[in-house]
């Protein structure tokens, strides 16, 4: 049965000089990156100040404020019960609730507990490749795609990808390896007819036709022949001038101010509508410069998401800083390692248990030595992962825990363990008998014979003359 | 709760995988590969992609020797339907369909240097459908003429993908003789089963065809692909349906299923969460600000 218990180690003091000169701005984001550096900023801590009701750092209406790194302002009011509440509300955002921990374990709860979130987001996965180097994860894939007699599409996705997707990778480089590859397709087909809409005069994709578009185009992505770990694809869609502008409509018939949609664990598309040539005799291919700022909001929005970093809700005074050109903020990367370091333990857990089940059943199966290390090796950081988990420190538990899953992952995928080896007794006997009874008859009469005449000799004095 | 309620029945799943498997070898077990062939089309058709389909097919018709129109594998006599078209792709072809590399696509428990489209790289959220035919016997499956799969280490291989979470939900059909036998001894959750006969019966083909000399198809996968035919990716056609394809009066041997392992009612569970690949999808209402005029080169 699994169970897990939480604790916060919480320490109070006062405010050193520093921070109160860092505290004492204007607004609360200047005072979250003044109190940045002064701070312990080690993964799985947070820091959290509370100012006088009276202060002004706060805006109106506003009592907490979380900011992009591990830190938030909490206005004094009220009680100190009401202030103890808000503090502990403020810990759960922040760090794990019991629901988010829920979600990483969800393989082993009953569907119906979890809410849609929990079957959204990319599993922490190591695959079964068995490279020494720290095992890559998801190689995110934006590909752009367009019908070039009519739009010479130019996109720097480079640039791009350096300025805004590689930041976050970078910050999301402790919980797994990315690699990013880019692609052009020419002529895809979106495999769903847009609806004509009088009224707006432009093309309607609805909520219901939005998951047929996404296989007639995957299959001419190829990401998924190139590589073994999962793929999250991006997909900017310029659609033909026959079918422009094309817009997407929610299930209640709104136009959707992205302009995007995403697929758990797949990944999303956008779709870029391009202006209309002001004179109908302009000269076709039209020169589109994509604008990567506005594709980008929308795929990192995406990308967080099939992360599972959504945002929950929050009572109206609470505000969070928006994490910018960082993607996420520091105390969300928290959020994800205290989930995915559960789930790994978790996958140990079951992955080493039903190991030990396969060998207790198949007990002529031949352990090799290093699968027996890997063994090994995998409850070893499993322990240490659950102390350090224990005691708070939350980067060596999620390395702990990282080695773990891969030692108890290349243990239970070893090619070498593949039990064919079931033979029922029947087919024993059926196999063996004919084999042995035939020789065995004649073995078993002259043994008989032997023993007949020693008996007889023994009985027989022997004539004497 | 319109919407709450939807979701209750709905399966939980974000991708579709299939196993093809044409376990006999030699000229006149041509509608084995024929059955596997159509499975494969028709999978194809209601997209599910080539990357997620591993076709297992223990011998060459269309090359062989002896096929009077090389090239080619028909379904339906007359030459009506070529399965064997421009696109199909074989991951295990000929004497790779073994017993053993059947248990490790299924396992997992793969050498690393096998290429990808030859693995099983499904995950807790992927629905498997499983097809198999060939000769059958009870309890057993031949392979190649050589060698057995039993019903026990089919079993014990969907119970190691169960531990793994290989598999949200999966659909096993067997069309060979005596074919229940094959799923008597299922004991893990969320597997659904068809068989084209029961124990004791045989299953026969359907038609001979006079100008290729030999049966082109069975008839239990004549009439599901009969019934596949209707489906289109939006169909909303449910198991049940599937279950009563082929009455014993048109298959002459009496198709089975088993649904005791399997969470959801079969009423609600549609075919093309099987057969189709319909991917769950969510409108993108978030975004991220991004300020373009930071000199994004320098990041920490």
């Amino acid at each position: 049965r699994t169970s897990i218990a939480s604790r916060y180690e919480t320490v109070y003091r006062s405010t050193t000089a520093q921070e109160e000169a860092a505290l004492n701005v204007a607004t609360a984001q200047e005072a979250d990156a003044a109190l940045c550096p002064l701070q312990d900023a080690s993964l799985g801590s947070l820091t959290v100040y509370v100012v006088p009701e009276t202060s002004s750092v706060l805006p109106q209406g506003i009592s907490v404020y979380v900011g992009k790194h591990r830190s938030a302002l909490v206005r004094a009011g009220g009680s100190l019960v009401t202030l103890r509440a808000r503090l502990r509300q403020l810990t759960q955002v922040m760090s794990f609730t019991a629901s988010s921990i829920a979600t990483a374990l969800s393989d082993r709860m009953p569907d119906s507990q979890l809410s849609p979130d929990a079957r959204r987001h990319l599993k922490s996965s190591l695959g079964t490749d068995t490279c020494p180097s720290p095992i890559p994860w998801p190689r995110g894939k934006p590909s752009g795609s367009a019908d070039p007699k009519s739009h010479d599409v130019d996109w720097d996705i480079e640039d791009a990808v350096n300025r805004y997707v590689q930041p976050v990778l970078d910050k999301l480089s402790l919980v797994a390896n990315f690699s990013v590859d880019s692609q052009i397709l020419y002529y895809a087909v979106l495999g769903v007819t847009p609806r004509f809409d009088k009224e707006t005069s432009s093309f309607i994709l609805s909520a219901h036709s939005l998951p047929h578009v996404i296989n007639p185009v995957e299959a001419r992505l190829g990401s998924s022949a190139a590589s073994l770990y999962p793929v999250l694809n991006f997909l900017l869609y310029v659609p033909e001038r026959s079918h422009s502008p094309l817009y997407i409509q929610d299930k209640d018939g709104a136009p959707v101010s992205t302009n995007a949609f995403h697929s758990p664990r797949w990944g999303g598309i956008m779709v870029y509508n391009v202006e209309a040539p002001g004179s109908p005799q302009a000269s076709l291919p039209l020169h589109v410069d994509v604008d990567m700022v506005r594709v980008m909001e929308v795929f990192l929005a995406q990308l967080r998401l099939l992360f599972g970093l959504s945002r929950e809700e929050l009572p109206p005074d609470f505000l969070l800083e928006s994490p910018g050109n960082e993607g996420l903020a520091d105390w969300e990367l928290d959020r994800l390692l205290w989930a995915h370091t559960v789930e790994n333990i978790a996958t140990v857990s079951t992955t080493l248990t039903s190991l030990a089940q396969l060998l207790d059943k198949i007990g002529n199966i031949v352990i090799k030595d290093d699968v027996a290390s890997e063994v090994y090796r995998a409850v070893a950081s499993a322990q240490s992962a659950m102390a350090k988990l224990a005691t708070g420190h939350l980067h060596s538990a999620f390395q702990a825990s990282k080695e773990a899953v891969t030692s108890s992952e290349r243990a239970f995928f070893d090619p070498s363990l593949l039990h064919l080896l079931y033979f029922p007794d029947d087919q024993k006997f059926a196999i063996y008998i004919p084999l042995f009874l035939p020789m065995a008859v004649p073995i078993l009469l002259s043994l008989a014979k032997i023993v007949r005449e020693a008996r007889q000799r023994k009985k027989e004095p022997t004539k004497m003359d | 709760f319109q919407d709450q309620a939807e979701q209750f029945f709905r399966s939980g799943h974000t991708n579709n995988w299939a196993v093809l498997v044409c376990t006999s070898r030699f000229w006149f077990n041509y509608r084995h590969v024929a059955n596997t062939l159509s499975v494969y089309m028709s999978v194809k058709r209601l997209v599910i992609p080539d990357s997620h389909i591993v076709l297992m097919l223990a011998d060459d018709m269309a090359c062989n020797p002896r096929n009077p129109k090389p090239a080619t594998v028909f379904s339906h006599k007359n030459m009506e339907l070529n399965v064997y078209g421009d696109d199909v792709e074989v991951d295990y072809r000929s004497y790779e369909v073994t017993v053993e590399n059947f248990l490790r696509v299924l396992t997992g428990r793969i050498p690393p240097s096998t290429p990808r489209s030859k693995r099983l790289l499904s995950d807790d959220r992927s629905n498997i459908l499983i097809y198999m035919t060939g000769h059958g016997g009870n309890g057993f499956l031949k392979f190649q003429d050589s060698e057995e799969i039993t019903n026990v280490e089919l079993a014990d291989a969907f119970e190691q993908m169960w531990q793994k979470r290989r598999y949200n939900e999966l659909l096993f059909i067997i069309d060979t003789c005596q074919g229940a036998s094959m799923y008597e001894r299922f004991y893990s959750p969320n597997i659904m089963a068809l068989a084209s006969s029961q124990v004791g019966e045989d299953s026969l083909s359907h038609q001979p065809d006079l100008g290729i000399g030999v049966h082109l198809m069975d008839r239990y996968t004549f009439y599901v692909l009969e019934f596949l035919e209707e489906i289109h990716p939006a169909s909303q056609t449910n198991m049940n349906d599937l279950f009563q394809v082929c009455p014993k009066s048109l298959c002459v041997s009496t198709p089975g299923h088993r649904t005791d392992l399997f969470q959801r009612d079969p009423q609600n569970v549609l075919i093309t969460d099987f057969f189709g690949s319909v991917r769950k999808v969510e409108i993108t209402t978030e975004t991220v600000s991004l300020d373009s005029d930071l000199a994004g080169f320098e990041s920490k």
